[in-house]
């Protein structure tokens, strides 16, 4: 009797569980998008290498390759997207409103942010952080090593404050030297009066080209503030997050196993690693859990590339930016960049 | 007057006694002490021709940039092959506009009544698609189009409702009276970024359905009534400066008060405030720029959204600049016709 409670128990539990995983959570979100023929992306207004209209008026950035990979994975075609550019004022309303579906916009992800606008931040695409630009022939490789050296920047400013309390701290002996804008910071330090100026990493690599000669300057790569950055959705619609935080996922997961636009077609037919075979859709049939074809994944590195093939042609060595990898590197290799498993 | 009468007027006038002597010599220096590196900077140093960032000489500006994106500057993200039609479009307005201003005289109302009618739709259906054309969204609009469409429009909105506003505000009935006091008074006193903000930002937020009404027509809409409030406050000038026996003398030949603000005061008052009309839509196209906030892409916009191009990274004061005269342009060429006008009806 008791033995074959428990056996219905059981049988019950395990349709249950069946159950559940073969009806999709409503997605409203996705069904929009679908019915809509295209993906409302809200980017950056004009930021190198994160999101800019070249001179056809063609979007490009890292932030902007996101969404092109979110599109990819929905429809099978990368330029299903429709580009909503948002002013600092506007992001967060023009994602509350529903007029954009994502939001791929250099946004740091904080507690209050998260806590307080109604929105999730669903993954990593860019480990901002304040940094220091120095004159190679300094030799200096962090930020400790500035010790003694002089910065430039401008007076008031987040990055002064956060710059002196940095080295304050930790009792180095550096001289800030302030200035009204940070266009006048930057040029005292290419004319040599600081041995370095002081902000963001992508901010630097855009501020590194205008220079004299900007080969003869490096960006330290270990950043003294955490201000991490990715794409963005607004609360509930639990399907729709768990695609917009997987796509990201997928990108980085396809560089750590070796993914990339070109040889792609020959993993899928080819590989015997079971986690590139989930991921590419050739088993596991991991699309159809979200109510994505299968070939998701296989779709957005074909038509986007892996994170890595992303990161070097917009703000890395294959773009004018030449932003070395750093933070954005994968765990693996020594950087900050992580995806949980495709199991 | 002959060259050595002029020759000593000048002299007068500007080295008459010491103190204007003094005053010219330093107001010379400082003149040529920003115009010389300025005209170095924007034409003597300056890089005209090539095709990429590498051809730009350094010290000088570097036109090759708004030459790589004068179809940007001046059509936005319009699609490239689609282009002819805002140039069409802009053609209609521009021989629309000398019709209603040459016509003969009789026809005159007539041929600028119809223009003000059949204009507007036909300019949003070429701009914007559909019936054959292919349907262009507005977010693809921008640049110097986008900035003489909304201040087009957004007068379209403001003239009329100005008028009307300014008539309700003299109208003898109280409760027309009070309706158009509020409107003006609330639409003078709020900030017109506030009112694109609110437009485009909240509008959303409160209507149900999400996206109703397209953003641009909530900016343009949001800026006709503010400066309608303007325009209507700059129409009751022209109706106050009309002596009251003009009215009185139209009421007493037996029109009614339609034909007699028609026939009558409108067309008086009109040109006494065209001036000030005039100003306020000057006003209107500088504040175009607001809509950045909302990241609509016009002239200004667009301009700093090159910026960001990595391949033409640094070239701030060549956007500014080509921007900000394209401004000037359009500015100075109206305040010159309004002072024309303003000639016209003096004569």
């Amino acid at each position: 009797m008791t033995i074959r409670i428990i056996g219905t128990a059981a049988i019950l539990a395990a349709g249950i569980s069946f159950a559940q995983a073969q009806q999709l959570a409503p997605s409203p979100t996705l069904d929009a998008v679908k019915a809509r023929g295209n993906l409302e992306c809200g980017v950056h207004l004009g930021l190198p290498g994160f999101s800019f209209a070249n001179d056809k008026g063609e979007w490009s950035g890292i932030d902007v390759d996101y969404c092109r990979a979110l599109a990819a994975a929905i429809f099978g075609d990368a330029k299903k997207v429709k580009y909503t550019p948002t002013s600092v004022q506007q992001r967060w309303p023009i994602l509350q409103s529903g007029q954009v579906d994502v939001l791929s916009r250099n946004s740091t992800i904080t507690f209050s942010r998260n806590a307080t606008l109604g929105l999730n931040f669903q993954g990593i695409n860019f480990y901002e952080g304040q940094t220091f630009i120095v004159r190679k022939s300094a030799n200096v490789k962090d930020a400790a090593g500035l010790d003694g050296a002089s910065v430039c920047v401008a007076a008031g400013s987040t990055e002064e404050k956060n710059a002196a309390d940095w080295f304050r701290e930790r009792n180095l002996k550096v001289t800030i030297t302030n200035f009204q804008k940070n266009d006048d910071a930057i040029a005292a330090y290419d004319a040599g009066r600081c041995d370095a100026y002081t902000a963001g990493v992508g901010a630097l690599a855009g501020q590194r080209i205008k220079l004299k000669a900007p080969d003869e300057h490096a960006i330290l790569t270990k950043p003294i503030s955490n201000d991490p950055q990715g794409p963005v959705t607004r609360w509930g619609d639990e399907r729709w997050q768990l695609i917009v935080r997987w796509v990201l996922n997928g990108t980085i997961a396809a560089e750590a196993l070796g993914v990339t636009s070109q040889n792609v077609d020959e993993m899928k037919a080819n590989s015997k690693n079971s986690e590139v075979r989930r991921l590419l859709g050739a088993e596991g049939g991991f699309g159809e859990m979200m109510g994505l074809p299968n070939d998701w994944m296989y779709n957005a590195i074909k038509q986007v590339g892996n994170y890595g093939e992303s990161y070097e042609r917009t703000v890395g060595m294959g773009s004018p930016l030449k932003l070395e990898r750093g933070q954005n590197q994968l765990w693996i290799k020594g950087g900050l960049l992580f995806t949980p498993p495709f199991q | 007057m002959n060259r050595a009468s002029s020759l000593s007027i000048w002299r007068e006038r500007l080295f008459g006694t010491p103190f204007t002597g003094f005053l010219t010599l330093v107001l010379l220096f400082a003149i040529a002490w920003v115009a010389v590196p300025l005209i170095r900077w924007a034409l003597i140093d300056a890089t005209w021709v090539g095709s990429t960032r590498a051809d730009c000489a350094p010290g000088g500006a570097c036109w090759v940039f708004v030459r790589a994106r004068f179809g940007q500057f001046m059509y936005g993200l319009y699609p490239v092959d689609q282009r002819w039609r805002v140039d069409l479009a802009g053609i209609l307005f521009v021989l629309g506009g000398l019709a209603a201003v040459f016509a003969p005289h009789r026809v005159r109302l007539k041929v600028a009544v119809a223009m003000l009618v059949l204009l507007p739709p036909l300019g949003i259906w070429l701009l914007s698609g559909g019936f054959g054309l292919r349907y262009i969204e507005t977010r693809e609009w921008g640049g110097l189009m986008l900035t003489l469409f909304i201040s087009i429009y957004a007068s379209l909105i403001a003239i009329p409702l100005g008028i009307l506003f300014a008539l309700g505000r003299q109208s003898e009935l109280r409760v027309i009276r009070l309706i158009s006091i509020v409107f003006i008074e609330f639409w003078r006193g709020v900030p017109i970024i506030a009112v694109i903000f609110l437009a485009s930002l909240l509008l959303p937020l409160i209507l149900p359905g999400g996206i109703g009404i397209d953003r641009l027509a909530r900016a343009v809409i949001g800026l006709g009534f503010v400066i309608a409030a303007y325009m209507a406050e700059a129409v009751r000038g022209g109706l106050q400066a009309l002596p009251k026996g003009q009215g009185e003398a139209a009421t007493a030949l037996g029109l009614n008060y339609w034909k007699a603000t028609g026939l009558v005061i409108l067309p008086q008052a009109l040109r006494i405030s065209l001036p000030a009309m005039t100003n306020e839509f000057i006003a209107l196209i500088k504040n175009t720029t607001l809509v950045l906030v909302v990241s609509i892409l016009d002239l200004l916009g667009i301009a700093q959204a090159s910026l960001a191009d990595p391949n033409w990274v640094g070239m701030n004061m060549e956007a500014y600049a080509f921007s900000g005269a394209i401004y000037w342009l359009i500015c100075f060429a109206l305040s010159r016709w309004s002072r024309s006008l303003e000639r016209q009806r003096r004569a």
